[in-house]
């Protein structure tokens, strides 16, 4: 139950989108996009995300593309997570998504939607920082492409009339080998205490983290640790738990010790995976 | 406009009705149509006891706004005639207070329809996104395999 | 051979279950009604300055809001609990005002607009902190309150209740003891998780009658409890309950029930409406018990036990209402089922600043047992001796006194070592307890006992039985079809009786208190034995009608007649017969007269012979039999992540007679998956100021669909004499050996004492590796 009223648009185009969020914005009304929306009502019933206008980008074609060619993927933002895990086309994000929330719930999740959440987790940025991807963005002057992880820096760093339109990878990334799991505090569905994606590039190994921090994030001095050459495995370890430089989380789902014993554990499994597989 | 004038073909027959831009599907559902088969468990998208069909796909009714369904193909609980696994749910005993099971029928029957030679991870995979705190689960199993298995 | 007893029937509303037709509390709507909406404390301890509902009142389609103060205190033994929190707040979550509005959206927001200004006080997190002798004072007029004469709250402590057994000569135990262990053991409060949320529908009509439609468990005694709260005549109180949506002890507490009521009288009886959000369901409503304990026990080195010393601590939260009779229960099941001559148990419940709790399935047996079995565990470890064996040998069986002295008899206590020994088949206890699988990965097994009676006083119940003109019979019983099937259970019953086809046999689901005669409480699994055997007075009063009617018909004595098959028939020659739809609306002979009318069975059942316990021993019956079992896991442990699956879980159950096996089988794991959801991960995780995380079912996580194990369970008949057709309770059976069958696992597997629950894997790498993560 949303306590508050919102007008709803659903415009077409692009530009039809992101004019209505100016016109809404010189109107004083504090519009927000809503591809799932499925924040929009858990928040908003909380008091959380209050707005009084919702801009549906879901009747914008080309939000919804899924086209590879030989050298992009291209991904719309309103893609659900079960389509986007259904494609058979980047092994990597399809496990990764396949552990976001629930089956049913993610026929409503979008893959913008989760990029762009509230949630801390965000779990589907995660194989996009570790490949060469690029953020589709929706401007008020057209279109714009930047490549994901500059943009990218604990949130996707969008202005407030700005869209993610869709993503693209690299179709030579995209089967890649890779390690992929979450860590539940227990059981089989839930918000993670940590989720780790990783390649392996050439010999070099790649990780990113969703769960450690406020917000997902890979770091180049852990991957530089645990790719340390001459080093014994434990020792990389190690040396790679050392270089999380900001306080792990520490919260209902976990301690922040523990989550750094968990790590620790997944930090092997990811070497003699890629490593050894 | 905070409010809007929607229509759905839902379970088979066109309905027009008013509703606020914020209401969810579920609420509509409830108060304004009478299908009180969908059950408000948490309105978070956490139990499930609110699934339906909309457009062959299951959804959490919770997790959707009136205004999405506007012109599309709704099915709820209500909208099962003597499908399989009704009958499989009462022959199994997959059910007890029967909160959860509008729900969890209709994640089920979407399930066999969409995965006849479902496998058992696939089955926890669908399966999961609803919860039941009567029956051990194994009940609800045994009552999709029975379908699965009479599926010609 | 049977005729119906046994038999898997499905439950008479399954065909509503399935189509989405079955009818809850909160499906009832109309356009007219109004809507309810609470404002919360934010605080778990503090006096309320101020509350100021000027911007709330203005929001359009308002109707009334209204505060604490001038209302009555309510609770079950202890009136110690405001409707809407005066003065102070208690427990964060507690209601504190509630909005009447045209639409539950214009209520919610007009709620969070009233302003609440807190002068925070201490806050009392734990039993511990709350016994210490400078504690802050969680209710500081403690002595004034109105109470029962069956609870002893003491006076400027925040001790609400303390119940003592005293069986044996403690001090003599222990010297003759050869082996000793203590150990300490926690359990935090927790939730019920019905996936119906508490919801309530009041309306005063113009001559006073209220009309109360609302999830619980406890219709009658909203009932008696509306009656004398708000003074208004019984007969003017008509508690209605539809089908609920599970309960498991959580909706026996009369709450949002008291505030749609005084939320209805403030729109001048015009019918409000007030459905808690599962946010409201797991802080505002009363919740489960935490509990703590230290538990000595003493063995001879040849495994028998000696003595049992314990002290409990129940947690009851802010307010007392059932923390007090659960005490009672927890001192009168003080230990697992075993033959113990020496206990000395002080069961103390203590007032927090948590919510406050309330039954919950198993009414705390499940706690203590998981306290209880796991120091059995540890003193089997210390005797060295195997810990199924170690459980054979004390066994409690017949003869044997239970820890209120209560002596026991077959019918009483039922079978336990033949649980024991089926359990051991069924576990292949030989293959042993540990089995590696791989470098990581261990099978491990775990096993309890489990014993449960019910702690409950002038219980009774009434069933009247309708005959239709076609011969088919309704029934009438107060139980709320809460998900256990008892309504199925007396259509069994009568069917049986008068060998009658089920099918011809209607069952009224919805409550009435105006119509439908009362049945006590449907809860402590209770139903089956108190409407059982209500309802088979009930047939004998139909039979004796039936027969009195048909001795006319076939020109004979009553006493010549059987009745059953649809007909009334001589006993030696069953081709004499009349139909039973030929009488059991009267009957007319050929030439017009009429004799007789429509047959109304009525029959009632109350438990005889409980007592109170003594105030100095605890010596005294709290309820009628026990059920026994013995129960286990077998799990899959993962010794670098100390992560497990559950594998199996098992179940043997004297179950005294199967009714209705699926039904049983269903209850059976239902209750071991519960069990196994509470001990493996829920709980609620307070700050150190009270408050806590707004919990969500996503955060809390109960079991979902592929976690759950593989269920083997198994049913011993030794009857209970005076249950139907032999029939112990079975509906919490289940349940409440699972947490200490998997702490019992967990703890072989790692080789720790896992003494508290939830097992998760960090509690468990916690306790084995200390807070270090290389």
């Amino acid at each position: 139950m949303i306590p508050y009223n919102f007008q709803y648009y659903q415009p077409t185009t692009i530009k039809e989108a992101t004019n209505l969020f100016q016109s809404l914005l010189q109107e004083n009304k504090s519009p927000i996009y809503f591809a799932g929306g499925t924040e929009v009502i858990t928040l908003g019933r909380m008091n959380k995300i209050v707005t009084d206008a919702v801009i549906d980008i879901n009747n914008i074609p080309a939000c919804h593309i899924l086209e590879q060619d030989d050298t992009w993927l291209t991904l719309g933002a309103a893609l659900t997570l079960t389509s986007i895990k259904e494609m058979k086309k980047f092994p990597l994000l399809e496990k990764v998504v396949s552990e976001i929330a629930d089956r049913t719930s993610r026929n409503k999740i979008t893959l913008g939607g989760n990029i762009c959440a509230n949630i801390i987790y965000r779990e589907a940025v995660l194989p996009f920082l570790l490949t060469e991807s690029y953020a589709v963005i929706a401007t008020k002057h057209g279109l714009k492409e930047r490549p994901f992880h500059e943009l990218f820096d604990q949130t996707l760093q969008l202005r407030e009339e700005e869209f993610l339109v869709q993503i693209k990878v690299a179709t030579k990334d995209l089967s890649l080998p890779f390690f992929t799991v979450k860590k539940r505090r227990q059981w089989g569905v839930g918000y993670p205490l940590l989720t780790i994606a990783a390649i392996l590039k050439e010999t070099h190994i790649h990780t990113a983290y969703s769960g450690l921090y406020a917000y997902p994030f890979h770091c180049e001095k852990v991957d530089a640790q645990l790719n340390k050459p001459n080093t014994e495995q434990t020792k990389r370890i190690e040396r790679a738990l050392q270089a999380f430089h900001k306080e792990i989380l520490h919260d209902i789902h976990g301690s922040d010790t523990y989550r750094k014993f968990v790590l620790k554990n997944v930090l092997t499994d990811v070497i003699d995976t890629l490593k050894k597989g | 406009m905070e409010e809007q004038v929607i229509t759905y073909q839902i379970n088979g027959r066109e309905r027009t009705f008013h509703a606020r831009n914020a209401d969810t599907m579920l609420y509509v559902l409830r108060e304004k149509l009478g299908l009180t088969g969908a059950k408000p468990g948490c309105l978070n998208g956490d139990c499930g006891a609110c699934t339906i069909e909309i457009d062959g796909e299951v959804m959490k009714s919770c997790l959707m706004l009136a205004i999405e369904g506007h012109q599309k193909k709704i099915t709820t609980i209500e909208g099962l005639q003597q499908a399989p696994i009704q009958e499989q749910f009462i022959e199994n005993f997959a059910f007890q207070c029967g909160y959860c099971s509008p729900g969890f029928i209709m994640n089920c029957h979407a399930l066999v329809n969409q995965l006849p030679n479902a496998s058992d991870s696939n089955m926890k995979e669908w399966l999961e996104s609803n919860m039941c705190r009567c029956t051990g689960y194994k009940e609800i199993e045994e009552a999709v395999k029975n379908v699965l298995n009479k599926m010609p | 051979m049977d005729w119906m007893i046994g038999k898997s029937i499905p439950r008479k509303e399954a065909e509503e279950k399935v189509t989405g037709s079955a009818k809850y509390t909160d499906d009832k709507s109309d356009a007219q009604m109004l809507h309810v909406k609470l404002k919360v404390s934010t605080h778990a301890h503090a006096k309320i300055k101020k509350i100021d509902t000027s911007k709330a009142e203005k929001v359009t389609g308002v109707h009334a809001i209204i505060v604490g103060d001038s209302l009555p205190l309510t609770g079950t033994d202890i009136k110690d609990r405001p409707i809407l929190a005066y003065k102070k707040v208690r427990y964060f979550g507690e209601p504190i005002a509630a909005v009447v509005a045209e639409h539950p959206y214009i209520a919610k927001q007009a709620a969070a607009l009233i302003e609440v200004t807190y002068e925070p006080l201490p806050v009392i997190n734990t039993s511990e902190e709350a016994m210490k002798q400078e504690a802050t004072l969680i209710h500081e007029n403690l002595a004034t309150y109105q109470k029962t004469d069956k609870v002893f709250p003491e006076a400027n402590t925040n001790i609400a209740n303390r119940v003592k057994v005293r069986k044996g000569d403690i001090q003599k135990a222990w010297l003759q003891s050869h082996i000793t262990i203590e150990e300490n053991y926690i359990i935090p409060p927790s939730d019920h998780t019905a996936i119906e949320t508490r919801s309530a529908i009041v309306e005063i009509k113009p001559d006073g009658t209220v009309m109360i439609t609302s999830t619980t468990q406890a219709p009658y005694g909203i009932k008696s409890e509306f009656s004398e709260t708000f003074e208004i005549e019984e007969g003017k109180v008509i508690a209605t309950t539809p089908l609920v949506g599970g309960a498991f002890g959580g909706k026996v507490t009369t709450q949002l029930e008291l505030i749609a009521y005084i939320a209805s009288k403030a729109v001048n009886g015009k019918c409000v409406k007030l459905t808690y959000t599962r946010e409201e369901d797991m802080l505002t409503a009363p919740v489960r018990m935490g509990i703590d304990a230290k538990v000595k026990l003493g063995a001879t080195t040849d495994g028998k036990l000696t003595a049992a010393e314990i002290t409990y601590f129940i947690d009851t939260g802010a307010y007392a209402d059932k923390g007090t009779l659960l005490t009672k229960a927890v001192a009168a099941t003080c230990t697992g089922p075993y033959k113990i001559d020496h206990i000395r148990c002080d069961a103390i419940c203590v007032y927090t600043n948590h919510p406050y709790i309330t039954a919950y399935r198993g009414f705390s047996h499940s706690e203590i047992l998981f306290m209880f079995e796991r120091a059995m565990e540890t003193l089997a470890k210390k005797l060295e001796m195997d810990p199924l064996q170690f459980r054979k040998k004390n066994a409690i069986v017949k003869g044997n006194t239970s820890p209120t002295q209560t002596l026991l008899n077959e019918s009483s206590v039922g079978n336990l070592p033949k649980c024991i020994d089926q359990l051991q088949d069924m576990m292949n206890w030989k293959e042993g307890v540990i089995i590696p699988i791989d470098e990581r990965k261990i099978r491990v097994k775990g096993i309890c006992c489990s014993w449960k009676t019910s702690t409950i006083s002038g219980a009774s119940s009434g069933v009247v039985l309708l005959f239709n003109a076609d011969g088919s019979v309704n029934i009438l019983s107060g139980i709320v079809e809460i998900g256990m099937g008892t309504k199925t259970i007396l259509a069994q019953l009568l069917a049986e009786r008068l060998k009658m086809d089920i099918n011809n046999i209607h069952v009224q689901m919805d409550v009435d208190t105006k119509t439908i005669p009362e049945h006590y409480k449907t809860v402590a699994s209770r139903g089956t034995l108190l409407a059982g055997r209500a309802l088979l007075k009930a047939a004998d009063d139909a039979v004796e009608q039936l027969r009195d009617i048909a001795s006319r018909v076939l020109t004979c004595s009553p006493e010549d007649l059987e009745v059953g098959y649809e007909k009334v028939y001589v006993r030696d020659d069953p081709t004499t017969y009349v139909y039973i739809k030929d009488v059991c609306y009267g009957y007319q002979y050929s030439n017009g007269h009429s004799i007789g009318g429509q047959v109304i069975g009525k029959g009632n059942y109350t438990i005889r012979h409980l007592s109170h316990l003594d105030p100095k021993t605890g010596k005294g019956k709290t309820g009628p039999e026990w059920t026994v079992g013995a129960q286990g896991v077998e799990i899959e442990f993962d010794r670098r992540d100390f992560t497990y699956k559950i594998l199996k879980a098992f179940s043997i159950i004297d179950i005294g007679k199967v009714l209705n096996y699926k039904a049983a089988l269903g209850q059976v794991m239902g209750s071991m998956s519960m069990g196994l959801s509470h001990a493996s991960a829920e709980a609620y995780e307070f700050q150190e100021d009270g408050t806590m995380n707004i919990p969500k079912l996503r955060t809390y996580g109960p079991l979902r669909y592929g976690d759950h194990p593989e269920y083997i369970a198994k049913f011993i008949e030794t009857a209970h004499l005076d249950g139907p057709y032999g029939a112990r309770g079975v509906g919490e059976h289940a349940l409440i050996g699972m947490p200490a069958a998997l702490g019992n696992a967990l703890s072989t597997a790692v080789g720790v004492e896992l003494n508290q629950l939830p097992l998760t894997p960090e509690m468990i790498w916690r306790k084995k590796v200390g807070d270090k993560f290389l």
